[in-house]
């Protein structure tokens, strides 16, 4: 059933392994990814209930370095990143020169001069071009002689992602059989980010002082959009607590070179808890019911970060000049005509992408995902409304294949993890 | 794990990926089973939704007579076979999961006495033409 188009898809270095678990293949963003392996529903009740294991190696990577690379993204990018702390992660958005989203994206500070930018695979050569025009732009004209280095590491780099609530479990689990984990090489700006660990690399088996900790409690004590840098079966990689799926999880960066290792090991740490592979499929139902967007689904290039409700990651009043600023401001004189909402209903049909909200039969916005919600059993969805029909509780119509279903404007997010 | 089951081979199919249990030129004047194929199910996804004709309604070959909704999206559903509809499965359109777990056996979808047959292709065809 997989098409075989005229330009080959690109494959990341796990499509062996994919192949021989039997997966569904789709084409992602120009990649040939893994869409399911059997059940996406099996899959995605896993990564809810127990663990999955994805391969993103498809997401780019751009390491920005150098004296300057903090006052660069301050620059680049809409929100503030010179503030940011040493191994901590950050959700933020890049623009267009008309204020329109460019891509979302996580970047990571990996020492006081050097930051790893991860955009979504399908936009990678658009932010990668982009954001070389504004190096050059920023060296050249805004802060003459500076020194920012671009480097884009996409294709050398892997990304697994252990998601679900027995993720801490299998990391910890991967450390112990990998002869206890060690924390990366002592050199680069990586250090800073273990400066608060001690390099006792036994896996706790010497005592503790006061303000030492092993490798495990390290991981176990690692903050939600946070990273550490760690080695497991001989692959030293980043090892961040983020993800796209609701629940606890990691997302690990390693070259490529180790991915198949670091899938191998993961796979066998997961086997008592539960950890599956897992494809697209369930990745999208999964942040779907986290309420989180998708680029292409409900940010595209004509849709302002005021638009996706992300108008106060913009640092109007933490930055001075910054790419697009005038442009963005303007747009924010006004508040956007639509607001991003969540829709749910009560009956069986899922509204999907591109069909029409209504409200007393008159059209007030649009569908950009939809599905039946495999956690909750009803449908949910995205949409785009006007802000007028925007409150939650709000009765809708949705035009599902020329029939009107009832839905009503929901909370964000539908699904959220059960606390401790 | 993303194997097929096996095509039953006295089957006939469609290019719409629906089955019907029978030979091609046994159908008319007998009352036989529809339902989609494992191809259909793989390529949807899990089937959450049926939507099916009602008993005494008459479908008609060639021409889409339902819907079946999964989890990505929603697809139109044919019938092979022209005549009236004599039976729905309840149990299916009740647990859309067979249309997947047992796609030529309790996953069948409605009966139909049959008049007349489309275009359709028996096994062997039909496999050729999805690269089985």
């Amino acid at each position: 059933m997989t098409d075989t188009t005229a330009n080959t898809p690109k494959e990341t270095p796990l499509h062996a392994i994919h192949a021989e678990l039997g997966a569904s293949f789709t084409d992602f963003g120009g990649w040939d990814m893994p869409l399911k392996y059997g059940s996406e529903l099996a899959e995605h009740r896993a990564v809810r209930e127990a663990a999955g294991l994805f391969d993103l190696s498809h997401m780019g990577e751009v390491r920005i370095s150098g004296t300057d690379a903090a006052a660069f993204l301050d620059y680049a990018l809409v929100a503030k990143y010179s503030k940011m702390t040493i191994g901590k992660a950050k959700y933020g958005v890049i623009v267009n020169e008309s204020g329109g989203l460019l891509d979302d994206l996580i970047t990571y500070r990996i020492g006081d001069e050097e930051f790893l930018i991860v955009p979504n695979a399908s936009n990678t050569p658009a932010v990668v071009a982009a954001l070389k025009d504004r190096v050059q732009h920023f060296v050249q004209d805004v802060a003459p002689g500076s020194d920012v280095r671009l480097t884009d590491e996409s294709d050398a780099t892997a990304l697994l992602a252990v998601q679900g609530p027995n993720s801490e479990a299998i990391i910890l689990r991967a450390l112990d059989e990998s002869g206890h984990g060690e924390f990366g090489p002592r050199t680069g700006a990586g250090d800073q980010a273990k400066a608060e660990v001690t390099d006792d690399a036994n896996g706790g088996a010497t005592s503790a002082g006061d303000d030492k900790i092993t490798i495990g409690e390290a991981v176990r004590e690692l903050k939600y959009y946070a990273w550490m840098p760690l080695t497991i079966a001989g692959i030293d990689l980043m090892l961040a607590r983020t993800g796209y799926t609701g629940e606890d999880g990691f997302e690990l960066y390693a070259p490529n070179i180790g991915a198949t290792r670091l899938w191998e090991t993961l796979v066998t740490s997961g086997a008592d808890y539960g950890l599956v592979p897992c494809g697209l499929a369930a990745r999208d139902s999964l942040r779907l019911e986290a309420g989180m967007p998708l680029y292409g689904n409900e940010l595209d290039q004509n849709t302002s970060p005021f638009d996706a409700g992300l108008g106060r990651m913009i640092g109007f009043k933490t930055k001075d000049d910054f790419f697009a600023r005038e442009t963005l401001a303007k747009i924010g004189e006004t508040e956007p005509p639509r607001v991003l909402v969540g829709l749910t209903s009560e009956g069986r049909r899922a509204a999907r992408s591109g069909a029409a909200v209504s409200v007393d039969g008159a059209e007030v916005g649009i569908v950009t995902s939809g599905q039946p919600s495999p956690t909750l059993g009803h449908p949910i969805a995205l949409a785009y409304i006007d802000r007028a029909h925007a409150e939650v509780g709000t009765a809708v119509t949705v035009d599902i294949r020329g029939k009107a279903h009832d839905f009503t404007v929901a909370e964000l997010p539908f699904y959220k993890r059960p606390a401790h | 794990m993303a194997q097929l089951p096996p095509l039953p081979q006295n089957f006939t199919y469609s290019a719409e990926h629906e089955w019907v249990d029978g030979a091609a030129d046994e159908l008319v004047g007998k009352t036989v089973k529809v339902g989609i194929t494992a191809v259909a199910a793989d390529a949807l996804g899990e089937v959450v939704y049926v939507d099916l004709p009602e008993v005494g309604d008459t479908v008609t070959a060639g021409e889409t007579c339902g819907e079946v909704e999964s989890t990505k999206s929603v697809s139109d559903l044919y019938t092979p076979v022209t005549g009236e509809i004599v039976t729905i499965n309840e149990l299916a359109t009740a647990n859309p999961g067979l249309l997947n777990s047992d796609p030529y056996g309790e996953g069948w979808l409605f009966e139909v006495a049959v008049t007349e047959v489309g275009e359709v292709m028996d096994a062997a065809g039909y496999a050729e033409a999805n690269s089985l």
